[in-house]
């Protein structure tokens, strides 16, 4: 992931500037950009190829009906807040889980909601069970730093078990 | 699959051929892609990442595609090894800075590379000379069918392909188009075009990455949306917008000869004169020098040079491959000499009438 050049966050703004012909890319946090944005405020000059929306980021504090804080993500932990100062999220169940957050986020950087195109021919849609199998591998690494290896155990025969019942529910090819 | 062996060659998508070879240097797709039942790269742990990279190197190992991959462990090599699979544009510089277990699977034309654990756990792209975006999509389609039949995609029916960052959600894809335009970077007419491709919505960007000044007139142009448009409409907007490029390019490279062409035939001149001569040069120099041999050649102007021998050096001439070239790491002035000394050697064994 690339760094932002000002400091060492993870960069989520890319922004490409146009000045007398020459082009010129940064790549910012998202406190930067926003310094940055505001110093260099010619709305012509300055456009923001990929922005995790500036706008909203910080309206969580001072609008009136704060929102609901939504629960981190069950399978990786994640949090929505967390996600939106590394830029990137923690595993495909978040997209499910942060559903409504995302869908504005989304409309922001895609002007659409709504996937068009290939669809994969096997598993249309993660099923359950590979979430589960991402809340599991989770739960087996805690349980091997934790040093107990009892319940490491039946966690890694629970994985087993739901591979194989993925293996056998896909469509032989 | 011995890295020194590509050091004495160059990926097939160099040659110099296809449709609008003048000025379209290559076109690629890339897809992103992720595994359901895996945590996304930067949030998995070490022992995570491993198990992904081991997961995936034994399918595209067995993979049987139109090309063989051979797999190699980017994690396993050198710096100066990842610096050199970046310079020929087989992995990206995010991937090559990456931490934890990753790797990459090439076809020996260098035309396909799957990375493994990029910012996504898959990222699969195909390469072509020239501007063939229809061979390039068919390619790394029928190769997404293939991992398809070993692995379960995260895909979601309204988001399509999930990947790591949403920016790339939907499609997944990322479809590039390298072009030439010395004639419109000379006139200054190309921040029109900038200009105007901002407006529709697509990024450009210089040869040589992102963060640094686009080098030697070398653009590439890209799609920034992912999602809500199929692949084959994200296609056609960045193939409707290169056929007008390409018509102002020559346009201009037209105007430019017939107004001046003496002075235009001079500058190209001096530049393939410096290139044959020099003893020490910078990356900077070389770049802008090769841009204006490249023009000329496709004028007619000089003929002294083959186009893959021009698009070659290139990437022949960047750090990592200099030095691998020489077996030993350099400091940038030494660089300079030895890349000098490459480029003499090269141009004067290219040279179809001396060897003629
Ligand atoms: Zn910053
Ligand atoms: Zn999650």
């Amino acid at each position: 992931m690339k760094k932002c050049e000002h400091c060492s966050k993870p960069a989520v703004l890319h922004i490409t500037e146009l000045q007398d012909g020459s082009v010129e890319a940064h790549h910012l946090c998202e406190s930067c950009a926003k310094e940055y944005l505001t110093q260099n405020s010619e709305p012509e000059s300055v456009e923001v190829e990929s922005s995790l929306s500036i706008d909203e980021s910080d309206d969580s504090e001072t609008s009136e009906a704060a929102p609901q804080e939504q629960p981190p993500c069950p399978n990786c932990g994640i949090t929505f807040k967390e996600f939106r100062s590394l830029g990137r999220l923690g595993c495909a169940h978040d997209y499910s889980h942060f559903r409504e957050e995302l869908t504005r986020l989304i409309e922001n950087i895609h002007s659409e909601v709504q996937h068009v195109g290939k669809v994969p021919k096997r598993q249309p849609d993660a099923s359950r069970q590979q979430f589960d199998l991402i809340r599991l591998k989770l739960q087996l690494k805690e349980a091997i730093d934790e040093e107990n290896y009892e319940k490491a155990a039946g966690l890694r025969d629970q994985i087993r078990q739901v591979e194989l019942e993925l293996r056998s529910s896909s469509p032989a090819t | 699959m011995n890295l020194d062996v590509l050091t004495q060659r160059s990926g097939e998508w160099l040659r110099g051929t296809g449709p609008e070879a003048d000025i379209v240097i290559s076109s690629r797709i890339r897809l992103a892609r992720n595994l359901a039942e895996f945590p996304f790269v930067n949030r998995a742990s070490d022992t995570v990442r491993a198990q992904i990279e081991d997961f995936l190197r034994e399918r595209i190992e067995k993979l049987q595609g139109r090309r063989p991959l051979t797999y190699l462990r980017t994690s396993d090599l050198e710096p100066l090894d990842r610096q050199f699979l970046v310079e020929r544009q087989l992995i990206s510089r995010e991937h090559a800075e990456d931490h934890g277990q990753c790797g990459v699977g090439v076809s020996s034309e260098e035309n396909v590379s799957l990375m493994v654990n990029e910012e996504d756990h898959l990222r699969m792209q195909v390469l072509r000379s020239g501007m063939d975006l229809d061979a390039a999509w068919a390619e790394i389609n029928e190769i997404d069918d293939l991992m398809e039949q070993e692995v379960a995609y995260a895909f979601d029916s309204q988001f399509g392909y999930l990947t790591a960052c949403p920016t790339n959600v939907g499609t997944g894809i990322r479809v590039s188009v390298m072009l030439h335009l010395p004639a419109l970077v000379a006139t200054k007419e190309i921040q029109k075009v900038f200009q105007a491709l901002q407006k529709i919505g697509l990024a450009v960007r210089g040869l040589y990455g992102e963060g640094s000044q686009a080098m030697g007139d070398f653009y590439q142009i890209s799609n920034q949306v992912t999602l809500g448009k199929s692949e084959i409409d994200i296609m056609k907007s960045i193939k409707d917008v290169v056929a007008q490029i390409l018509g102002y390019e020559r346009r201009v490279r037209t105007a430019l000869v017939k107004e001046n062409r003496q002075a235009l035939h001079d500058q190209v001149s001096r530049a393939f004169g410096i290139l044959q001569n020099a003893q020490t040069i910078s990356s900077e120099e070389t770049m802008h020098l090769l841009s204006s041999v490249r023009m000329g050649v496709n004028l007619g102007l000089i003929d002294d040079v083959e186009i893959p021998t021009v698009n070659e050096l290139f990437i022949q001439t960047q750090p990592a491959h200099l030095q691998k070239l020489r077996h030993q790491k350099l400091e940038s002035a030494e660089r300079n000499i030895a890349r000098a000394a490459y480029i003499r050697q090269r141009l004067a064994e290219n040279n179809p009438h001396t060897s003629a």
